[in-house]
């Protein structure tokens, strides 16, 4: 029964996969052009026809009164030197933002990624079909589409709606890590890719409310781990219930008393407290739930390559399941229930209508905190390893100081190894969380009362 | 600015939700040291609170977050 109820799961994640809504910041790449003047910052929509010439001479929305068009080597953002002389710190953000991010690669170590199917469908266009190592690490545009730190995004206007296109890395900015980069992004976060001297803006990430003209269905890096996670699920599972099969009547023998402990303690800790009267019915899916957050939390903890991807705090994955927890929720609500919401029993008539929208918010305010409680605790864990193995790199100065970056292990070493600690308990406590929740609100649906309770 | 000003009010979730978590852990240890037998009921409960009012503190840093975008 609970295999069945994950295996129902799968097709659901598929469906309400979209992009974390956490936005990549990548504020510090942003460098500014010493020989060619500065872009216009100008519309996204009509930011197509600027030419990159050498000598343009459009007054910046950054404030700069420019009278002369060369020689002045003021960044984008006016802020900051970007002759290359003088060093720019490291900035911790851009890179925890880059980590917790979805991606369209998965990112192995150094150059190493592994392509991932990307799955796009805008309406004038129609479907692409293609592996992420089309783009060649973000030279290329494929169909119109070109990657952005490992996310797909697409080019306004580009006048190539299929093919492989190369684009022109940004006039004499810095690369980023992966060599040279073709992304210019402004101050307003607006950004900007080249193809044979125009300049093209790029249109955001596809999101889940999917305010955009194209579509992301692409197995990117978390829905490859959701996958693998389940798949992990279904092994374990099937073996360790084919063992109940075979030892029948023994004691548990190995992984089976690992699981048992677990199942057990769902059950009787979470399931049948909360609904004592069905729990049979509603006992696979609270399972389900619980094992699919707690080895997504799990896996999300190991740092190398099938661990990392940040599943469960992804905020698409955790609204997927709160949309689950709402419709069995309030798809199993009895007349008590819905009598609860709409007339309150045991208060006076004008307390009955001053009630009934609390509580009718009350039905979304519930799993909204669900969702926000699982996102915002395995994105923090993530951010706080992050920014304490990141300390490393701020005292070391991005690798300019070898002492420094000595004192920043002796730092960051044994308190992300106590960090790990917490977060591998928050894992196991989210999971708990997550389905106690979900459990005494069903619960709370399908409670039938024998007597007319007080209020 | 706008940066500073989202820490600055993440870091006034955390006192609120460390005010809530050492009255939470307070109120178990005082339970637990007048019942030593019953710890085992008092931690787990114990623990449940301290994620919800965790789950506060988070929220602040996902508004946070949200607010430097």
């Amino acid at each position: 029964m609970m295999k069945r109820a994950i295996a129902l799961l799968i097709p659901f994640f598929l469906v309400f996969h979209a992009r974390t809504l956490v936005a990549q910041h990548h504020g510090q790449e942003q460098h500014g052009d010493p020989h060619a003047q500065e872009q216009p910052a100008a519309h996204p929509t009509d930011g197509h026809q600027t030419p990159v010439g050498g000598h343009e001479n459009h007054s910046p929305e950054g404030g700069h009164a420019q009278t002369d068009g060369h020689a002045q080597p003021g960044g984008a953002d006016g802020g900051h030197d970007a002759h290359g002389d003088k060093k720019e710190g490291y900035n911790p953000t851009a890179t925890i933002m880059h980590h917790i991010a979805d991606a369209n690669e998965f990112h192995i170590v150094g150059d190493i990624t592994i392509p991932l199917p990307c799955i796009l469908y805008a309406q004038d266009q129609g479907l692409s079909f293609f592996l992420s190592s089309a783009f060649h690490h973000g030279a290329n545009a494929v169909d119109g589409y070109a990657l952005v730190h490992g996310d797909v995004q697409r080019v306004i206007g580009f006048p190539f709606k299929s093919g492989s296109h190369h684009l022109d890395p940004v006039p004499d900015a810095h690369g980023h890590g992966h060599g040279p980069n073709f992304v210019l992004e402004e101050a307003d976060g607006t950004r900007y890719v080249f193809h044979e001297g125009k300049k093209y803006a790029l249109e955001g990430s596809s999101s889940l409310l999917g305010f955009t003209s194209w579509f992301d269905f692409s197995i990117t890096k978390n829905v490859a781990t959701m996958m693998f996670a389940t798949v992990l699920l279904l092994w374990l599972f099937i073996g360790i219930a084919g063992t109940y099969k075979k030892r029948a009547g023994q004691a548990p023998k190995g992984l089976q008393n690992l699981i048992e402990l677990m199942v057990v303690f769902v059950r009787d800790e979470v399931v049948k407290p909360n609904i004592p009267q069905q729990w049979e019915r509603f006992l696979p899916y609270i399972l389900t739930i619980f094992f699919f957050i707690l080895i997504n939390n799990l896996i999300g903890l190991v740092p190398f390559f099938p661990g990392g991807a940040n599943v469960t705090g992804n905020i698409a994955t955790t609204f997927a399941l709160a949309i689950i927890a709402f419709l069995v929720t309030n798809l199993n609500g009895n007349s008590a229930y819905w009598g609860h919401i709409f007339w309150v029993p045991g208060v006076p008539v004008p307390m009955k209508l001053f009630l009934m929208p609390i509580e009718l918010i009350g039905i979304f305010t519930k799993p909204v905190s669900l969702f926000i409680r699982l996102f915002a605790n395995i994105t923090a864990g993530h951010i706080i390893i992050l920014s304490l193995i990141s300390l490393i790199f701020v005292f070391g100065n991005a690798g300019e100081s070898v002492p420094g970056s000595l004192a920043g292990m002796a730092l960051a070493i044994p308190f992300t190894l106590f960090m790990n600690v917490i977060e591998l308990i928050v894992a196991f406590m989210q999971a708990f969380i997550f389905s106690l929740l979900t459990a005494s609100y069903i619960g709370a649906a399908v409670a039938v009362h024998h007597h007319e309770e007080h209020h | 600015m706008i940066g500073s000003i989202a820490a600055i009010g993440a870091g006034l979730a955390a006192i609120g939700a460390g005010i809530g978590l050492g009255l939470i852990g307070s109120k178990a240890m005082e339970g637990i040291a007048r019942q030593p037998e019953a710890a085992g009921q008092i931690q787990t409960p114990m623990l449940i609170m301290a994620a919800f009012v965790e789950a506060v503190a988070l929220f602040a840093v996902v508004v946070a977050l949200l607010g430097t975008r």
